[in-house]
């Protein structure tokens, strides 16, 4: 269980680059295990191209309360990165230039961020059919100021979404740190009471998961029964939908592979699963990311790896729908993640 | 090259390969493999557990490896696995033991 992010540990994979140098070289090097290029060639998926923008993903900063051992932001309390309130101005009026029917605000914990209920305020005036933010739970009890956060995403109809990587203390706690589970069920506990999760209240609240581990999820809705029926039975909780998603090798995932002897294995894996239906559902092909300092990526992934959008705009400040329109998505092998299995989205499976 | 132990982890991924050498029959079992393991009258988390338990009666290290990472992928959890294990090995046990009996009307048969 890492307490420091790799960046502040000087991890040689906090460098994007080493990252991506990593991904391309050993098994993908040598051609043991196809390339995702020439994996989606050979279905007719090259160039992947966007389709019609609807989700604008907003990444407020990577701080966050947290050091999980899967982290792909490699976010913690030592990260710096946080949005400006002129950044954010940008991104208000990006929202209502793009036409994206979807907002979603993700971290780090984007609550850690000083001018955060500003800009929610601002933001769910500017007509959003789903606005999300992504919230790790532990923040809502980490300080008294939080604990207010479940009233305040109730006055400005938030949906909320929130890891959960499993509904047993010990393998959330191995992943997400200890005490983690027992805060999250507090945080749980405070957001169905001002009625998230509950029937009929109109306000959302689903749970994400993520393998505590170097395996792949299994069926979403089968996970989402067992979750229900646990949480329900042992803390009388309720959630709307749960998402499933696979953990890519990139950032602390990666280092964790590697250090755990799993990488080849999990790689093969994830290419073994490689499912041509879920590439053309990708993310990127609906969503665009914006990272604290305001650059446009095809998803979070990307932006961890500093892949910028291929496209003559690549900054809010010059956003214009139609340019990245015609862009051609960033890939590389860490895409086997999004397409393995049932596929993987922030929105849980995509087939 | 022949490698120097009976079993190599990197051959579970060949399974496959079987079909190789025999088309029809190969597909013929993968086919009914895949259609045991499907959601039925059991549900696929309880099929997966039998799995686990099964391997380590049978002893295959590539079954105990392929059902703990499926175990793993549906959430199944460590003390469930155990207890499946216990389950395979008290069968196992009591197959063997059962047969005291056997040997028990043996002995009394061939004894004055
Ligand atoms: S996974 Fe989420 S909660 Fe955990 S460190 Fe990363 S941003 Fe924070
Ligand atoms: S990581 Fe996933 S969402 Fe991002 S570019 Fe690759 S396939 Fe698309």
């Amino acid at each position: 269980m890492p307490t420091k992010s790799l960046q502040a540990r000087k991890n040689l994979l906090s460098d994007p680059q080493e990252q991506l140098k990593y991904l391309s070289n050993g098994i993908f090097g040598s051609g043991e295990l196809p390339l995702f290029r020439e994996k989606i060639a050979a279905t007719g998926d090259l160039p992947l191209k966007p389709k019609k923008l609807e989700i604008l993903q907003l990444n407020l900063g990577y701080m966050c309360n947290q050091v999980c051992s899967h982290c792909h932001v490699d976010a913690g309390p030592d990260r710096k990165e946080i949005m400006t309130r002129e950044t954010m101005q940008l991104c208000l009026e990006v929202i209502r230039k793009s036409g994206a029917h979807t907002l979603d605000l993700t971290g780090g914990a984007p609550e850690m961020n000083p001018n955060f209920r500003w800009f929610v305020e601002e933001a769910s005036k500017a007509g959003i059919q789903d606005f999300i933010v992504r919230s790790n739970l532990t923040i809502i009890v980490a300080n008294k100021k939080y604990y207010d956060l479940p009233e305040f995403f109730k006055k400005h109809n938030v949906h909320v979404v929130s890891s959960l990587p499993f509904y047993k203390k010990e393998k959330t706690d191995r992943q997400r740190g200890n005490g983690v589970f027992d805060k999250s069920i507090q945080a749980l506990k405070m957001l169905n009471a001002v009625g998230y999760g509950r029937e009929g209240s109109g306000l959302k609240l689903d749970l994400v998961y993520n393998p505590a581990g170097a395996f792949l999820p299994a069926n979403q809705q089968a996970l989402e029964r067992d979750f229900k029926k646990a949480l329900t039975a042992d803390f009388d909780i309720d959630f709307n939908e749960l998402f499933c998603i696979t953990n890519l090798p990139i950032s602390r995932f990666l280092e964790y592979l590697i250090a755990s002897e799993n990488y080849e294995d999990y790689m093969t894996a994830l290419v073994e699963a490689f499912n041509p239906a879920a590439v053309q559902n990708a993310m990127c092909t609906n969503t665009v990311s914006v990272s604290w300092d305001g650059w446009l990526y095809d998803c979070d992934f990307n932006q961890m790896l500093g892949l910028k959008v291929n496209s003559k705009v690549q900054h809010l400040k010059d956003f214009e729908p139609e340019f990245l329109q015609n862009r051609e998505i960033c890939i590389s092998q860490h895409c086997y993640g999004c397409t393995a299995g049932a596929g993987s989205s922030c929105q849980g499976s995509v087939t | 090259m022949m490698s120097k132990t009976y079993y190599d982890p990197a051959d579970l991924k060949k399974f496959g390969s079987i079909s190789e050498w025999n088309e029809k029959l190969g597909s013929k079992f993968f086919e009914y493999y895949n259609s045991v393991f499907e959601e039925g009258a059991l549900t696929a988390r309880e099929k997966s557990l039998i799995a686990l338990a099964v391997s380590h009666v049978v002893q295959c290290p590539y079954c105990i490896d392929a059902y703990t990472k499926d175990g793993l992928e549906r959430g199944i959890e460590k003390e469930e696995m155990m207890e499946a294990v216990h389950v395979g090995a008290a069968i196992k046990g009591g197959a063997t033991l059962v047969h005291g009996v056997q040997m028990m009307n043996k002995y009394n048969k061939l004894s004055m």
